[in-house]
């Protein structure tokens, strides 16, 4: 197992090898109206979730991203200029793959040279009608490092809408790509990004009644693939630290399913808390301070919080029945969460303390693992109504939507922006597990790339 | 986060001397070791061959044996209750268990597969506790029964439909040899 080393993504504005424009601060012109109206109270979704034909009707050129001098990189993408093709790739794959945008390029457009990459041939540009025009260099530093700069030009305008600069090391080139469509996303919709994000999920091989679970990480382009335990114990529902250097994850390692934590730095876990009963369910607090778990008790289950750094649990539901699972508010004072205490699985909310619990979800069926949005404004949960589905929900229980119509989609997982979510289907018959994204219109859905059976995402914060 | 330094190591390497332990406790001692990992492999199958002189009396072949599918009970969808059926199975596994008072067993509490995953682990936990709740009301001592849930994660019927649904939603005592 290799550990992560702690990056040093540098922002690098100033770059010397091209003098540096004014900083033009244009704003964007036709593509990306913000909400005209304010959003309503309920299910202001619709209004706050841009169409997807408008983004489409963008036309964004992506370009291969030029370098000042072709040499040998210690990346795994070969010299600096096959890495430069490789990264307005990422780019391309990160804009176009999520059904935001349907860019053009980097193939079959022209290559800009590495003079042109603050001075665009706007020209040509204009007569392929491309509206917005991103462009890009790479450098191989002498000590091993990259610098990739990254460049968003309003082609009509003529002018530059906003730039920026990463120095990485070898290993995190795809990082560089990711902040680049971060950036130009951020740009153009006016959300906040989460290309830079990273995935814990459970891999998933062999047959159905005896299939191996292993816990693992990915990018959030399904990339730089890492299976994190062995297998030999089952692992079930994994969460990443907010600061990405701990998975906390369910594991049968010492028989009873148990809550462990698991430091990527160290490969070393621990126990969550020394209960002698089984725990499920684990999640943090949104500032890492706290931990929820819950834990049966002669058949019954309730949720538990206990300060992540150690220390005593405090039970906060104590209903006949099952209480688990258990999802922040962004900002911590509140917990959605789901029991069955009205005879089947509905979504709750209490207060951070467990005060004020209060059922709110009336719409029929069974409603299971509910995911607070990162924005605040939605819940993410499962319908159960004979088949599973991906839905969402205001916090008041308001304005159920499906995202996804198939036979078993369940356990909802946020982007770091809250616009996009992860789950995972299960396939009728043979039970093989695959993760699915869609967007909040539910129109843009796709399949993840992952090399085995892959269930339970949980997707990690944007990173800094 | 950091992590306190009283970890345990999960390596694959310790992983591995884990398991190997353990299977050197089941091999040499007699006493149930309570940390056994749970084998990979289902451990409700029922391979029992009796052969020419037949199983050990008291031990988990002779259970399976004795039982002739009263190892298994079976559950409603999304219920936990113990019904006429499942009180007469448990019956006949009691009058076995009082019979062999040194023996302890498992019961795994598992459910069908059209269920959240989390939510499931909870049920088998509370099915597996419905069973050995009414083992305990005949006269088997707590003590000697331990409970765990696999929830959805595996499953004896294949299928996805009514019947296999049915066949999955169980809980099954396994005693330790």
């Amino acid at each position: 197992m290799t550990i992560i080393r702690p990056l040093a993504l540098s922002l690098a504005l100033s770059i010397p090898a091209l003098a540096a424009p004014a900083f033009a601060q244009v704003p964007a012109s036709p593509p990306v109206a913000a909400p005209a109206t304010p959003a309503p109270e309920d299910g202001g979704l619709e209004v706050t979730v841009s169409d997807d034909s408008e983004w489409q009707d963008l036309g964004i050129a992506i370009t291969v991203f030029a370098t000042d001098q072709d040499v040998p990189t210690r990346t795994n993408a070969g010299s600096t200029a096959a890495l430069g093709r490789a990264l307005s790739q990422v780019v391309a794959d990160d804009l176009r793959n999520n059904g935001l945008f349907k860019p053009s390029g980097p193939a079959g457009l022209p290559q800009p040279g590495y003079d042109q990459i603050q001075a665009p041939d706007y020209p040509t540009w204009a007569v392929r009608s491309a509206d917005m025009l991103v462009q890009g260099f790479v450098r191989g530093n002498p000590d091993g490092d990259i610098t990739v700069g990254c460049y968003l030009y309003d082609v009509a305008l003529k002018s530059q809408l906003i730039k920026g600069g990463w120095k990485v090391g070898p290993g995190d080139w795809r990082r560089a790509a990711h902040k680049c469509a971060d950036m130009v996303y951020s740009r153009l919709s006016g959300e906040s990004p989460f290309f830079d994000s990273k995935i814990a999920y459970i891999a998933e091989t062999g047959p159905k009644d005896r299939r191996m679970k292993r816990l693992a990480i990915m990018d959030s382009d399904g990339a730089n693939h890492r299976f994190i335990t062995s297998g030999q114990a089952t692992a079930l529902t994994p969460r990443y630290s907010p600061d990405y250097r701990s998975i906390m994850y369910l594991s049968y390692l010492n028989g009873q399913p148990s809550i462990y934590v698991y430091d990527l730095d160290t490969n070393r876990q621990r126990l969550i808390a020394r209960t002698g009963n089984p725990t499920f369910a684990p999640r943090w607090s949104p500032d890492g301070k706290w931990v929820l778990y819950s834990m049966a008790t002669a058949g019954n289950t309730d949720i538990y919080r206990i300060p992540s750094a150690g220390g005593e649990a405090q039970r906060l539901t104590n209903s006949p029945g099952i209480d688990i699972g258990g999802s922040y508010s962004p900002d911590g004072s509140q917990i959605v969460f789901e029991s069955d205490r009205s005879g089947s699985q509905q979504v709750y909310v209490m207060n951070a303390d467990g005060s004020n619990q209060h059922r709110i979800s009336f719409f029929g069926g069974r409603a299971a693992t509910p995911e607070w949005s990162p924005r605040g404004d939605q819940i993410a949960f499962t319908h159960i109504v004979g088949n599973l589905r991906v839905a969402v929900m205001s916090p008041s229980g308001g304005g159920l939507r499906y995202l996804t119509n198939s036979w078993q989609d369940e356990a909802p997982t946020w982007a770091p922006n809250g616009r996009i979510i992860q789950f995972f289907r299960t396939a009728k018959g043979s039970g093989e597990a695959s993760i699915w994204q869609v967007d909040l219109t539910g129109r843009n859905e796709r399949r993840l790339p992952t090399p085995v059976g892959a269930s339970d995402p949980a997707w990690g914060p944007i990173r800094p | 986060m950091r992590i306190p330094s009283s970890t345990l190591s999960v390596g694959p390497r310790s992983l591995v001397l884990v398991a190997a332990s353990a299977l050197a406790l089941s091999a040499c001692s007699k006493k149930a070791p309570e940390s056994l990992p749970p084998a990979p492999a289902a451990s409700t199958t029922t391979q029992t061959t009796p052969g020419t002189l037949g199983p050990v009396a008291g031990s988990q072949a002779d259970f399976i044996a004795k039982m002739m599918g009263a190892d298994v009970i079976y559950f409603d969808t999304d219920h936990y209750d113990v019904d006429a059926t499942d009180q007469a199975a448990l019956a006949r596994q009691a009058q076995w268990l009082m019979q062999y008072p040194a023996k302890r067993a498992t019961i795994e509490g598992h459910c069908d597969e059209r269920g959240t995953r989390e939510y499931n682990l909870a049920l088998g936990e509370r099915r597996a506790n419905a069973a050995k709740n009414y083992l305990v009301s005949l006269g088997v001592s707590p003590a000697r029964l331990s409970t765990v849930s696999y929830g959805k994660e595996r499953p004896v019927a294949l299928g996805s439909d009514e019947a296999s649904w049915a066949q999955n939603r169980r809980a099954v005592t396994v005693t330790i040899d």
